[in-house]
């Protein structure tokens, strides 16, 4: 029979679900979702078995611009030693992103999220950032921010010793 | 219905809604949400004349000696 307390008990077990629901974020050492599966704008370059960096920018965050000379040249330094850099834009408007690329013409990647259905599923905390994959699909790096020289040679730091791994 | 058995349910829901109140993801404005924040017409200093005058009347209040800048007595005709 339904009583009181059996009422009780379903709303805390739903404030217990919700909560675990609400904090469904990526986490390190755990599997990076697939990127195929949020329909991105634009073709995915393959990465398959390779380490990966995904940053996460937009056309009107100004840490992201400053970032992309950085991220140029380190895809063309390593992506011969099996790294990809995939920059995910978060630009719901297309004419800015295009404006962007064409103007900046990056040496990796960049599609576009444009129904912001990734960038909501993996929740970044600040613009840009960036999440190092592993060869594996396994999330080893999270990144916030871009501040210059100093985090760029920690991440690539990071990811040649992530390419270095068997 | 006993008034106790409605403590447990109060609570639960007091619970709740005080759990709303400390959660920011409930209420915040995402980081890839921004766009329109970050637009230049957002800024408070997109107008140099509106700027002008801005100060002139900040300079000018409350008899604020020196305003944001240099010195003066506050009667905004410097």
């Amino acid at each position: 029979m339904w009583s009181p307390k059996n009422t009780s008990l379903a709303c805390l077990l739903g404030l217990v679900l919700g909560a675990f629901v609400a904090s469904a974020e990526v986490k390190v050492g755990a599997p990076f979702p697939e990127l195929a599966t949020f329909s991105l704008e634009g073709s995915l370059p393959p990465h398959e078995g390779r380490v990966v960096l995904i940053d996460f920018w937009a056309t009107w965050c100004a840490p992201c611009k400053a970032s992309f000379p950085f991220y140029s040249a380190l895809q063309t330094e390593l992506a011969p030693l099996g790294f990809t850099l995939i920059a995910v834009s978060v630009d719901k408007k297309a004419a800015p992103f295009d404006e962007f690329i064409k103007r900046f013409a990056p040496a990796f990647a960049t599609v576009r999220d444009s129904g912001q259905k990734m960038v909501a599923a993996i929740q970044p905390p600040a613009m840009p950032t960036c999440y190092l994959l592993d060869r594996h699909g396994v999330l080893r790096l999270m990144h916030s921010g871009f501040h210059g020289d100093a985090d760029g040679q920690k991440l690539r730091a990071e990811i040649i010793k992530l390419i270095e791994e068997k | 219905m006993k008034p106790s058995v409605l403590i447990l349910p109060s609570i639960l829901v007091a619970c709740a809604c005080a759990g709303g109140c400390s959660t920011t993801k409930l209420v915040r404005v995402q980081p890839w949400e921004r766009a329109t924040l970050a637009d230049y017409t957002m800024r408070s200093d997109r107008d140099p004349l509106h700027t002008a005058m801005s100060e002139h009347i900040y300079f000018s209040r409350e008899a604020s000696s020196g305003g944001r800048g240099v010195g003066g007595s506050g009667c905004g005709c410097n």
